[in-house]
């Protein structure tokens, strides 16, 4: 199969992507002039008769506050920050994407775990199942946006500030889908198989770990990646509520305050790709942790 | 002779039901001394399998009693009494080869290295050295069942039982595979329970072949093969393999005289 693809070369791959890519500025580029036209229009061209399209274009690209920044414009001010400024500095976005992604780790790590436990006891135990699925699924459709206040209010009346009250929101959303994929994954083994272990006389724990835990991995690792991704909005909301000290979230509340659109921007894209990291790095973990290669 | 190594007596499984109850086994004896090779055979529903699953405690009777080497069948299972094929291989599909056939050793506490030597001896007695790194999916169907042997024959059970194993291959296949069998067991002297549709495979291996009618599942005719044990394929050309095979085939006519 890899021969094939070799044969077809880079391009059959990066092509489409590029493509992609190419037609979504071609209707950026549209859509901010178009957007941010009303305002340059009225704000300077008003002023100069006899103004051209170019005129437009340029002026619409190029705003301190648009409506919608250009691409170019961010990809500048991402540079900037974090070229421009020390590591440790709270101008540079990897400061912000450093913070805001410990906080997911942490709470992708206890989410885990926590959607670990809940899979193995509800998988052993009918009543338990009856009685905590309502509850976990109720969980999910409480808004995170309300849960994030109240969390951050009552660790911080514990003395809890900082990291700890951002990953417990993390937490919240990642448990979620690993509990149900584990569920899922751990249940997964035919009748056959757990007939093979009963003809070997094999105890509990010996199907459980020799069997139910090996074959709820192919559902785990997709569960991870969907558990890291909420895991980062979590982290992100819970940003929101601190007062905005660091990581993106802070970045996205103060561009919103002062209508620095092209800070919102950067903040967004580089959340993006924090995203991007982090299911990469779960991607990568799942490639060296499933045996017996690609199925 | 010794005592039996399985003693069914006048076992019944009934699965109770709403409308009208399922007689799986009506008051079935059969008692399989060491070292015979015993098939059960019979159209579906005839409880050849219902069966071969009391008998490995994957079922229990209704009525009746079943011994293992004299024990119940849940002490002979505790006591790791057999090995159990299933009509699929039942493979780990995250286990190589190798590891799949430890699998049993790993469960009843072998050490690593002795798993490890026991399974590749008896890869190597199906013919399979050489395949041990690989992954059952990078084996064709016929190897994958010969690893799910090797794997039943690895803690060396006295008692071997085999639903149908080869009921999925093609018909060269499950030849070379007859043929194998029967080389393992005129070998080993293990005592064999086969589970089987096909008249050629159960006259072919059988030192007796139990002839078994649906609805209500019973035995209606033992018949003792009598062909030697060095037979090969060739044996199916003969007339006394003929006269067996037609004996059997009267036999499950005669099953089936009730329907037709």
């Amino acid at each position: 199969m890899a021969a094939i693809t070799d044969e077809r070369g880079v391009w059959w791959r990066v092509g489409p992507v590029l493509t992609v890519l190419a037609i979504i500025l071609v209707i950026w580029y549209a859509a901010a002039i178009g957007l941010n036209a009303a305002q340059v229009i009225e704000r300077t061209l008003s002023a100069q008769p006899g103004w051209t399209a170019i005129d437009l274009a340029r002026l619409t690209l190029n705003m301190d506050r648009p409506v919608l920044p250009a691409p170019h414009q961010i990809v500048l001010d991402l540079y900037d920050s974090i070229f421009g400024w020390p590591i440790d500095s709270p101008r540079n976005l990897l400061f912000h994407a450093a913070v805001t992604s410990s906080a997911t780790v942490l709470g992708f790590a206890m989410g885990t775990l926590l959607g670990a436990l809940l899979a193995v006891v509800i998988v052993h135990s009918r009543t338990l199942e009856r009685s905590l699925f309502p509850w976990i699924i109720a969980s999910q459709t409480v808004p995170v946006l309300a849960i994030a206040p109240i969390v951050i209010v009552i660790l911080g009346s514990f003395g809890l500030t900082g990291l700890f009250p951002k990953s417990i929101i993390s937490m919240y959303l990642c448990f979620f889908p690993v509990a149900v994929a584990l569920v899922k994954g751990l249940r997964s083994p035919g009748i056959m198989e757990l007939e093979l272990l009963h003809t070997y006389a094999a105890s509990r724990g010996q199907t459980f770990w020799k069997l139910r835990v090996p074959a709820s991995l192919p559902f785990l690792f997709p569960s991870l990646r969907v558990g890291i991704a909420a895991g980062l909005v979590g982290a992100i909301v819970g940003e929101l509520p601190t007062g905005a000290q660091a990581g993106l979230g802070a970045r996205l509340l103060t561009g919103s305050y002062y209508g620095n659109t092209v800070q919102i921007w950067s903040a967004l894209v580089m959340s993006a790709l924090l995203g991007l990291a982090l299911t990469g790095a779960v991607a990568l973990a799942e490639r060296l942790l499933t045996p017996g290669g690609k199925r | 002779m010794s005592s039996p190594v399985v003693e069914v007596q006048g076992v019944s499984v009934v699965y109770p039901a709403k409308e009208n109850t399922v007689t799986a086994l009506d008051n079935v004896s059969l008692n399989i001394a060491e070292g015979e090779f015993i098939s059960l055979i019979g159209p579906s529903g005839c409880g050849k399998t219902t069966l071969l699953r009391v008998i490995a405690d994957l079922e229990q009777v209704s009525s009746g009693t079943v011994r293992v080497n004299r024990l119940t069948t849940r002490d002979a299972r505790m006591a790791r009494a057999y090995g159990y094929v299933f009509q699929a291989p039942a493979l780990f599909p995250w286990r190589t080869v190798l590891a799949n056939v430890c699998l049993p050793l790993e469960i009843h506490g072998i050490a690593r290295e002795q798993a490890r030597q026991t399974a590749l001896s008896h890869l190597e007695r199906v013919g399979l050295q050489g395949f041990e790194g690989k992954y059952p999916w990078q084996l064709s169907g016929g190897m994958q069942q010969r690893v799910s042997i090797a794997r039943a024959l690895g803690f060396e059970p006295k008692l071997l039982m085999m639903d149908e194993p080869f009921g999925a291959l093609d018909e060269i296949t499950r030849d070379r595979l007859n043929e194998q069998l029967l080389r393992l067991w005129e070998r080993e002297k293990r005592t064999v329970v086969f589970v089987t549709h096909s008249i050629p495979e159960a006259v072919f291996l059988s030192s007796r072949i139990v002839v078994m009618s649906p609805r209500p599942g019973r035995i209606i005719e033992v018949i003792e093969s009598g062909l030697p044990t060095d037979r090969t394929l060739d044996i199916r050309d003969t007339p006394a393999f003929a006269e067996i095979a037609h004996r059997v085939r009267v036999a499950l006519q005669d099953g089936h005289g009730g329907d037709h």
